[in-house]
């Protein structure tokens, strides 16, 4: 009844999207697609040598397009294509609507017929869902929110961080 | 001033809900309430918490319970603020006499508004669990909540 009760934040995870040096500092950020928090976030730590982790943190009634940017993510994913499309997105956020997103995942030579199943599909549903729900059991309450050797950094990183990122080992 | 204890009776108090109605003591039983009390309309801290517990409301809803903000500000503002948000939450003012429930509850900030602060109460009108934030600014997760039914549950 209270599954979404307190938990530890999930530990990486194989199907989990990951991209940098696997011995560099992990930061995992829970975002979405839609807010505009998360993209200046994504534009501070892009420079930074750190291993990305992205989960779904898709709030409806502030972002009305962030579930299906976050499900249109997904299923580039399943083309192998997620980081380019989450680029895509961020670069961006002015057009975020179904033909801009068609557009994007034609540009990015994804099948269109597939991309267009699976971002509808209960899978990708359901997967966007685990991320969120897992944020919520961790205490994700707004975004961006990074996590760090387990602790939780809510908002936009400040340049203090940033810095710390860059020259941690 | 801390916030009411779990185990205690809920306290007389009067707000008003955005159809001008009161909202008492009265109106907490056979239902399991959580009172979200928020600084104010429009800040940007409430915005998020709103939103998120909006997320999950059906989650909330599957646990029995039902989640109402609480703020010192006039209904309509509060109307204003839940149209802007979006959210379905429904809304209580302790707007006149300002914040008299906010004080009852324990939960009166000393610069003239609510604490950030969360109070669970069961079907009989008693106060099953409280929370109160650190810092106005701090923001309680959802999973606080849930947390929050789950002690409420044992308790009874």
């Amino acid at each position: 009844m209270t599954h979404l009760g307190s938990a530890p934040l999930p530990p990486l995870a194989d199907n989990d999207h990951v991209r940098g040096a696997p011995d560099a500092t992990l930061v995992i950020e829970y975002a979405d697609f839609e807010c505009h928090f998360c993209a200046v976030a994504h534009a501070r730590l892009t420079p930074v040598a750190v291993r990305r982790v992205f989960r779904h943190f898709p709030v409806r009634s502030k972002h009305p397009r962030a579930w299906a940017c976050a499900c249109a993510a997904e299923a580039a994913a399943r083309q192998g294509r997620f980081w380019e499309l989450h680029d895509s997105l961020y670069a961006d956020q002015g057009r975020l609507e179904d033909p801009h997103l068609w557009q994007r995942a034609g540009d990015l030579g994804l099948d269109l017929d597939r991309f267009q199943a699976d971002r509808r599909s209960d899978e990708v549903a359901a997967r966007v869902r685990r991320d969120f729900e897992a944020g919520i059991r961790a205490g994700v309450a707004t975004t961006p929110t990074l996590f760090i050797d387990n602790q939780a950094y809510a908002g936009i990183p400040d340049q203090a961080l940033i810095q710390r990122l860059a020259t941690s080992d | 001033m801390s916030p009411i204890a779990p185990g205690t009776a809920a306290p007389e108090f009067r707000l008003i809900t955005e159809k001008g109605k009161e909202f008492t003591q009265d109106d907490l039983r056979g239902h399991t309430t959580v009172l979200v009390f928020y600084p104010f309309a429009f800040s940007p801290v409430c915005t998020d918490q709103l939103n998120v517990y909006n997320e999950v409301l059906d989650e909330f809803e599957a646990a029995g319970a039902r989640l109402f903000g609480v703020s010192c500000d006039a209904s309509w503002s509060q109307k204003a603020f839940r149209d802007h948000l979006g959210v379905a939450i429904p809304q209580l003012s302790d707007f006149e006499p300002k914040g008299a429930t906010c004080r009852a509850f324990g939960v009166y900030h000393p610069a003239g508004f609510p604490q950030r602060a969360l109070v669970i109460t069961d079907p009989d009108g008693v106060v099953q669990w409280s929370f109160q934030a650190d810092s106005p600014g701090d923001l309680p997760g959802a999973n606080l909540i849930f947390d929050g039914l789950a002690a409420a549950q044992s308790r009874v």
